[in-house]
C-alpha cells in the first residue's frame, strides 16, 4: 500500500497505514499527538474533534484513506486569533473539570466562532451538541464562547 | 463512594510528626523541602524505608516553586486546586508559585484519614479529610521558613512577617526558595499554631484552577496518552452475560489481522494484543470465543424488577425504627412504588491503564482512584509484594466512582495480560516485559457492569386531618455495593443502600425503614452520590406528594417538618429566596424544590421546567444553595454544583442500563444517552457562608436534582414520575 499524504498541523505528513484506520488513531499512535481523545469510536461524543480543511470532523470515524491530501489541524496545532480567544476564555472562566473532552470542545468552539462571530445561546447549543462532557461543564462552555466572541470584537 | 462509616478522624493522622530528610545530593527540608534533581518518589521511598512517619506534602524548590503532593486523584473535581489552596493559605504563599502533583501510592504517608489505612479518593472526602492535615503541613513549612530567616538575619521570629510568598523583617527580604536550604537544617517545631480562619486571604476566594492551562491545550496527560518503549495495546473480549467465563477460544482469524501480536486468556476474558489500538480492535472483531454461561445472570432487568417488587410486601432487615408505624390508625394513607435502573458511569476517558511488569517490579500508570488497594491487587495478581508495585497516578478523564473498586478490575486485567506475556509458553517468553496499554472501548464501558445498582422502593405515609405526617414507612430492595469489600459492616444493613433514607431531616413521630439486600452476578458500584441517587429521589418526591395531598405549599410543608434541622432549613430558605419561590412564571412553566444531605453537605435545588406544545419537557433553570462548611475554593464548589446538576439531570431524564435475557441492551452514547449542552439548564449557585470545617462537594449536587425536577413536572402536569428515567413516562 502506498503511504497516504496529508498535512498535519502545517507540516507534510506521510502515513503508512491501513486506509481504514481512523484518523484519530493515526494521529495519536503514529504521529504521537495525544491531545485529541478517544471517547466513543462512533462519532457520538466529539472528544476526537479535529479540523480537516477547516471543518470540524469526528476523527474517530474518519478513515485516514478518505482524506488524503487534506489539511488536518489538532489541538496541538491550532493557532490564530480565534483559537487564542477561545483558549484564553477557557482558562479565564476555568471551564475544565476532568479535561478529557475539552480538546474536542475547543476545536468545535473555534470552528463555530470562525463561522459565526456572534453566536446566540441557541447557535452554541446547536454547534456544540455533538460534544459530550460528562462533567457537565456546559454552563461554562456557553459562557466562555460568549466571552471569546466578545474579546474578538475588540 | 465509601464514606462516613469509617473509623479514623481526620485529626488523628494529622498529628503525625514532621521530620527532616537529608540526602547525598543536598539537604531537603521535610514537610519536605526538596531539591532539584532528586525525585520525590525516591525521597518518599527513602523516608518510608526508614520507617519514619513523615507528612510529606510540601516541597519548596530553590526556584521558589512550592509543590503540594496531592494524595487524591484529580478527576475533575478540583483537588489540585483545593488541596493546594489549603497549604498555600497557611504558608502565606503566592498562588502563582504553587504547583500540584499526584503523590505516589503509600498508605502510610498518604492514606485517606476518612477511610482508615487506605489511600483513595471517594465519598467527597478529599478536602474534608485533608483540611487539618494540610493546614498543619503548610503552617509547619511556614514556621521553618520563618526560623530560617530569623537565623540568617539574626532577628527574632516575632519580628518576621510573611506575605504572598515573601518573608521580610525591616529591610530584609527573601523568597521561600532562597530560604529553603537553611530551613531544611532546622528542627521541626512540634506544635505550630494554625491561622484564625478570619485572617484567610486565599481560602474562600476565587483562585484559578491549577490544571486549566494544560487541559485547554491538549497537554494534560491521561493514562490513555502514556507511551512506553515497546508497548503493546490490548483490548479484552469479555463475556456477553455477567458471570460467564471463556470456555473455548478460536484465535486464528484474530492473529491473522495485521498488527495483532498475541491473544491470551485472562480470568476476565480474552485479550488481543497488537501494535496499535486499531489493530487490536480489529483482532477482537475476528476473535471467536465460546462462553460457559452456567453461572451467568440470565434474567432481564424486567424480571429483576419483578423479583424485587415481589419482596416489597415482606418486612426486610431493620434500618430505622422510631415510634410504631402500625399503631397509627384511621389516618389517610398514601402509597408509592419507585424503580431505579442500573446506571453506567460512562466517564469520558474509558478505563485505561499501562502496565510494565518485570521479574521483581511492576509499574502502573492510571487515573488511579484507590492507589493502595490497586497496588495490593496488582501485587497479588503479579505474584509480587505491594512495595514492588509503583503506581503513577495521572489525571483521570472523569470517574464518578468507576475507577474506585475494591477488585481493581481494569488494573487487574492489565496486570493479568502483562503476566500472561511473561509465560514461557507464550512465544517462548519473548514478549515478557513488554509494557501493555489496556484500553476499554466505549462499548466495553457501557456493557462492562459495575453499575449503580437497580433498586425498587416502597413507601407508605399516613397523614392526619391537619396535614401532619403521622407515620412513614420506607422499604428498599437492591444489591449491596459494600458486600465483600473492606468497607462492609457485617451484620449491619448495607449503608450504601440506605444512606439518605435511614436519617431524614423531617421529624415524623412513627418511622420505619427496612431493607432487602439482593444478589446477582451483575457487578455494582458506587456512582456519584451513591445511595442518595435513589433515596433522595424517593424521600423528596414523596414528601412533595404529601404536601400536595395536604394542600400545602411544598416549601412551607418542608419548613414545618424541618424545624429541628436548622442547617437544612437555612439551605432550603436560601435556595427558594434566590429562586423567587412563589413568584409567577411564564405559562407552561413550573417550579419544584428538593433538599438533601449527603457527604456531610446539604444542597437544595429549585428547578424550573417548561413543556412545549409537543409535550416535551425541558429544564430551564436550576437555582442551587449549598452548605459545605468553609468553601475552600468557592469557584470549584460552584463548578461541582453545576456539574452535579448536569450529571444528575442526564441520569433522571434518560439514563438506564437495561438487559434482555441477561445481555445489556445499550452499547454507546447513542443508546446510553447522556446530557448534552442543548439540554443543560441555566444554573445559579449560592453558597451558605460558614465557619465550619469543609465538607464534600463532588457528589452532593446530584441527589436533590432529580426530585426537584420531578416535583416541578408534577406541578406542571400533575404527573408523578416514580419509574426512572423520566423518558419512560414523558417526552424529554
Amino acid at each position: 500500500m502506498p503511504p497516504i499524504n496529508l498535512t498535519l498541523n502545517g507540516k507534510p505528513w506521510s502515513v503508512d497505514a491501513d486506509p481504514d484506520m481512523p484518523l484519530l488513531w493515526a494521529v495519536r499512535e503514529i504521529a504521537g499527538k495525544t491531545g485529541s481523545k478517544f471517547g466513543c469510536g462512533a462519532a457520538q461524543c466529539g472528544a476526537c474533534t479535529m479540523h480537516v480543511d477547516g471543518q470540524p470532523v469526528r476523527a474517530c470515524s474518519t478513515p485516514i484513506g478518505s482524506i488524503a491530501g487534506s489539511k488536518v489541524t489538532t489541538i496541538e496545532g491550532i493557532e490564530g486569533k480565534v483559537a487564542k480567544a477561545v483558549q484564553d476564555a477557557w482558562v479565564k472562566l476555568d471551564v475544565v473539570q476532568c479535561g478529557y473532552c475539552q480538546s474536542g470542545q475547543i476545536m468545535s468552539a473555534v470552528a463555530l466562532l470562525t463561522d459565526n462571530a456572534k453566536p446566540t445561546d441557541q447557535d452554541i447549543d446547536s454547534a456544540m451538541s455533538g460534544n459530550l462532557c460528562r462533567c457537565s461543564t456546559y454552563v461554562r462552555i456557553r459562557a466562555a464562547i460568549h466571552a471569546a466572541a466578545k474579546a474578538l470584537e475588540i | 463512594m465509601p464514606d462516613g462509616h469509617m473509623t479514623q478522624s481526620p485529626e488523628s493522622a494529622s498529628r503525625r510528626r514532621f521530620l527532616q530528610v537529608t540526602g547525598g545530593a543536598g539537604v531537603g527540608l521535610m514537610v519536605g523541602f526538596t531539591w532539584t534533581g532528586t525525585s520525590r518518589r525516591a525521597q518518599a521511598a527513602a523516608a518510608a524505608a526508614k520507617a519514619f512517619e513523615p507528612n510529606a506534602f510540601v516541597t519548596v524548590a530553590p526556584d521558589n516553586t512550592v509543590t503540594v503532593l496531592i494524595k487524591h486523584l484529580e478527576m475533575g473535581q478540583g483537588v489540585f486546586t483545593g488541596l493546594t489552596a489549603i497549604v498555600a493559605e497557611e504558608m502565606d504563599a503566592d498562588w502563582a508559585q504553587m504547583r500540584a502533583e499526584h503523590a505516589p501510592a503509600n498508605a502510610k504517608l498518604y492514606n485517606n484519614t476518612a477511610f482508615g489505612p487506605i489511600q483513595g479518593t471517594g465519598g467527597s472526602t478529599s478536602v474534608y479529610n485533608s483540611w487539618t492535615q494540610l493546614r498543619q503541613a503548610g503552617a509547619t513549612a511556614r514556621a521553618l521558613l520563618v526560623a530560617a530567616a530569623a537565623q540568617t538575619w539574626g532577628v527574632p521570629a516575632s519580628a518576621i512577617t510573611v506575605s504572598k510568598g515573601v518573608v521580610s523583617s525591616g529591610t530584609h527580604k527573601a523568597t521561600f526558595g532562597e530560604l529553603a536550604a537553611t530551613a531544611a537544617t532546622l528542627p521541626v517545631p512540634a506544635d505550630v499554631p494554625l491561622k484564625d480562619p478570619k485572617s484567610f486571604t486565599l481560602v474562600g476566594t476565587k483562585l484559578p484552577r491549577k490544571d486549566s492551562a494544560e487541559k485547554t491545550t491538549g497537554k494534560a496527560v491521561f493514562a490513555i496518552d502514556v507511551v512506553q518503549p515497546g508497548m503493546l495495546v490490548a483490548v479484552v473480549q469479555r463475556p456477553p452475560r455477567f458471570g460467564a467465563t471463556a470456555q473455548a477460544i478460536d484465535a486464528k482469524a484474530a492473529k491473522a489481522v495485521k498488527g495483532v501480536v498475541e491473544v491470551v486468556q485472562i480470568p476476565r476474558g480474552v485479550a488481543v494484543l497488537a501494535t496499535s489500538y486499531w489493530a487490536a480492535h480489529q483482532g477482537r472483531e475476528a476473535l471467536k470465543v465460546t462462553w460457559d454461561e452456567s453461572k451467568a445472570e440470565r434474567r432481564g432487568t424486567e424480571a429483576i424488577i419483578a423479583d424485587y417488587k415481589a419482596l416489597l410486601p415482606k418486612p426486610g432487615q431493620l434500618v430505622t425504627k422510631e415510634g410504631d408505624v402500625d399503631a397509627v390508625k384511621g389516618a389517610k394513607t398514601l402509597k408509592a412504588e419507585f424503580t431505579f435502573p442500573y446506571l453506567a458511569h460512562a466517564p469520558m476517558e474509558p478505563l485505561t491503564c499501562v502496565v510494565k511488569l518485570g521479574k521483581d517490579a511492576c509499574e502502573i500508570w492510571a487515573g488511579d482512584q484507590f492507589q493502595t488497594i490497586d497496588q495490593a491487587n496488582a501485587a497479588k495478581t503479579a505474584g509480587l509484594k505491594p512495595e514492588q508495585v509503583t503506581i503513577h497516578t495521572v489525571y483521570a478523564g472523569g470517574s464518578f466512582g468507576r475507577r474506585a473498586n475494591v477488585e481493581s478490575d481494569y488494573i487487574v486485567e492489565g496486570v493479568s495480560i502483562a503476566k500472561a506475556l511473561s509465560d514461557a509458553k507464550v512465544q517462548g517468553g519473548k514478549l515478557a516485559g513488554r509494557p501493555v496499554k489496556l484500553i476499554w472501548s466505549r462499548e466495553d464501558d457501557i456493557r462492562g457492569g459495575r453499575y449503580r445498582p437497580l433498586y425498587v422502593h416502597g413507601m407508605e405515609a399516613k397523614l392526619g386531618a391537619d396535614g401532619s405526617v403521622l407515620a412513614w414507612r420506607h422499604r428498599i430492595v437492591g444489591q449491596s455495593i459494600m458486600a465483600g469489600s473492606p468497607f462492609e459492616q457485617p451484620g449491619k444493613p448495607d449503608a450504601t443502600s440506605v444512606e439518605g433514607a435511614a436519617e431524614i431531616p423531617y421529624t415524623i413521630p412513627n418511622r420505619l425503614v427496612d431493607l432487602h439486600t439482593t444478589t446477582s452476578p451483575v457487578p455494582v458500584l458506587w456512582w456519584r452520590s451513591v445511595g442518595s441517587t435513589h433515596t433522595a429521589f424517593a424521600v423528596e418526591t414523596f414528601i412533595d406528594e404529601l404536601a400536595a395531598e395536604a394542600r400545602q405549599d411544598p416549601v412551607a410543608f418542608r419548613r414545618k417538618l424541618m424545624e429541628k434541622h436548622p442547617r437544612h432549613l437555612a439551605v432550603l430558605n436560601l435556595a427558594v429566596e434566590k429562586a423567587d419561590w412563589g413568584k409567577p412564571l411564564p405559562k407552561g412553566w413550573a417550579r419544584g424544590v428538593a433538599v438533601a444531605e449527603s457527604f456531610r453537605s446539604v444542597v437544595a435545588h429549585v428547578a424550573e421546567v417548561s413543556q412545549d406544545d409537543k409535550g416535551r419537557i425541558k429544564v430551564e433553570r436550576v437555582v442551587c444553595a449549598v452548605d459545605c462548611g468553609i468553601a475552600v475554593t468557592p469557584d470549584v464548589v460552584k463548578a461541582q454544583m453545576e456539574g452535579g446538576i448536569g450529571f444528575g439531570l442526564g441520569a433522571v431524564m434518560f439514563g438506564a442500563i437495561t438487559m434482555t435475557d441477561g445481555v445489556v441492551d445499550q452499547a454507546n452514547f447513542d443508546s446510553y444517552r447522556c446530557l448534552r449542552i442543548d439540554e443543560m439548564p441555566k444554573v445559579e449557585v449560592h453558597i451558605v457562608p460558614s465557619a465550619n470545617p469543609p465538607t464534600g462537594v463532588g457528589e452532593p449536587g446530584v441527589p436533590p436534582l432529580g426530585p426537584a425536577v420531578a416535583n416541578a413536572i408534577a406541578a406542571l402536569t400533575g404527573k408523578r414520575i416514580r419509574d426512572l428515567p423520566f423518558a419512560g413516562s414523558v417526552s424529554v
